[in-house]
């Protein structure tokens, strides 16, 4: 099935449990797909912004996405930190959820 | 077997180690990682606030409790042992719980870590801001030689700087000049090399809360004609620092430098449930620094999983330290030497780092 321009698949809704986080390697580029508890679906840049560690390591807490490596917390929902190492924010990108697949708007 | 380190290094953070190190691949690089299923590493990960409020809560019991019987003490013969337990109590958890709530996992609710952690950072001495970024880099580059600020001893060991640790006499009074010019807006290099400059004002700002605190105290000492109020605020993290010495020492002590595996570099250690209590499960070590976000009250479980993919643990605390002191003894003369500690057949091979770290270290058997 093609997608609208700009638009990849980052896999199906069952990939992620809930409340969870998986790694989607584009290219070059990597990203961090997250499934909250009340089944709604975020993506993220997938390299925490404090050192390059995976995010698809760590915890998701509610909204919160915590770095497996020094603890950074980030919202996965608006990309905000909110707890220190990082310092900068971490890029969201748009989703939408189609026939079952995971749509992330990469550009 | 053992490793030689061929000449003699450099252990600052502003000296040619840094780039050596950064130079062989060894900053900010990919650690080994015991391989734990996602399902079971996301149930050990599990925040919860109920442990660590019962273990403050006893904590901060005890510690009320040892001062009232220190301060009835005073004058009297037994005040020795009464404030050595007032200021182990005061030292010991304070550290510990320092540094669990730096890593925002004793608590799951995150502004009980941020208090518990502003208050033992007092405690321990060790300012907030500037503590939390020399800790972030101490998980990031374990015991890599001009990158981590954390290495209590160089190779060969200085055990003059040793002995005075034990109450705190050499890196306590480093740490109280820093906290004296941060004061008047300075960093020395060491700091400036990981505390990003965002960090300075809150750096200077805490440390000038801190020095009010040293002024009230010695005001009440100078008004009460007696030393009686600093030997419960700030004297205790010089006197009751011993304990925090006797496990930190066990950390990575003896174990390799320049290597990307925690099973080289860290070491854990069984012990009694006091020790347990007032490190807060820190004896884990290889446990903790593979798995951060993993908190204090679910490292023995973490221990389960992995020990399959680790060396045996040293059988108490004792014994980690003899170890210790041994490999000590042997890199005085010998600075290259280095405890090996074989695998179980369980577990995956080392992963020393990428080969020019193995070579500068000459491995022989």
């Amino acid at each position: 099935m093609s997608q609208p321009q700009g638009w990849v698949e980052a896999g199906e809704i069952g990939d992620i449990e809930e409340e969870d986080v998986i790694r989607f390697d584009y290219g070059e580029r990597t990203f961090a797909v997250y499934r909250t508890s009340d089944d709604k679906y975020y993506v993220t840049e997938g390299l925490c912004t404090h050192e390059k560690v995976h995010l698809s390591g760590g915890l998701v807490m509610g909204h919160i996405i915590e770095c497996p490596k020094h603890n950074g917390r980030f919202d996965f929902t608006t990309g905000q930190v909110k707890k220190i190492p990082p310092c900068i924010n971490i890029q969201t990108y748009p989703v939408q959820i189609k026939a079952g697949k995971i749509l992330v708007k990469v550009d | 077997m053992t490793a030689k380190v061929q000449q003699r290094k450099d252990y600052s953070l502003t000296g040619p180690e840094n780039e050596h190190a950064r130079s062989q691949g060894l900053a900010e690089a990919q650690w080994y990682e015991s391989p734990i299923p996602r399902k079971r590493l996301k149930e050990l990960m599990k925040r919860k606030d109920g442990p660590a409020i019962r273990d403050t809560s006893i904590w901060l019991g005890l510690l009320g409790g040892s001062g009232v019987v220190a301060y009835f003490s005073w004058g009297a013969w037994w005040a020795i042992s009464a404030f050595l337990v007032y200021g182990t109590l005061y030292s010991s958890p304070g550290d510990s719980r320092w540094h669990e709530c730096g890593h925002g996992t004793a608590f799951k609710t995150p502004w009980m870590n941020e208090v518990v952690y502003q208050f033992a950072s007092f405690l321990s001495l060790r300012p907030a801001t500037p503590w939390r970024w020399s800790h972030a880099r101490h998980h990031t580059d374990t015991i890599i030689v001009g990158l981590d600020p954390e290495i209590i001893a160089p190779r060969p060991p200085i055990y003059r700087i040793i002995l005075m640790d034990y109450f705190r006499l050499h890196v306590g009074f480093r740490e109280l000049k820093r906290i004296f010019w941060h004061c008047f807006g300075v960093i020395d290099k060491e700091e400036k090399e990981y505390i990003p400059p965002s960090q300075f004002r809150k750096t200077f700002w805490e440390s000038r809360v801190y020095m009010l605190i040293f002024g009230a105290v010695a005001a009440a000492c100078l008004l009460t004609g007696s030393i009686l109020p600093a030997m419960f605020i700030v004297l205790p993290s010089f006197y009751g620092h011993f304990l925090v010495m006797v496990v930190g020492l066990t950390q990575h002590l003896g174990l390799y430098e320049n290597v990307l595996d925690h099973r080289l570099n860290s070491r854990t250690f069984y012990t009694n449930r006091i020790i347990r209590f007032l490190y807060w499960n820190m004896n884990y070590h290889i446990e903790h620094h593979m798995f951060p976000m993993v908190p204090y009250h679910a490292l023995a479980a973490l221990h389960e999983e992995m020990k399959a993919d680790c060396p045996k643990p040293s059988g108490s605390l004792w014994e980690a330290t003899r170890e210790v002191y041994m490999a000590l003894k042997k890199q005085k003369t010998d600075p290259g030497y280095t405890i090996y500690r074989p695998l179980p057949e369980t577990a995956r091979p080392y992963k020393y780092g990428i080969e020019q770290a193995v070579e500068t270290q000459n491995i022989e058997a």
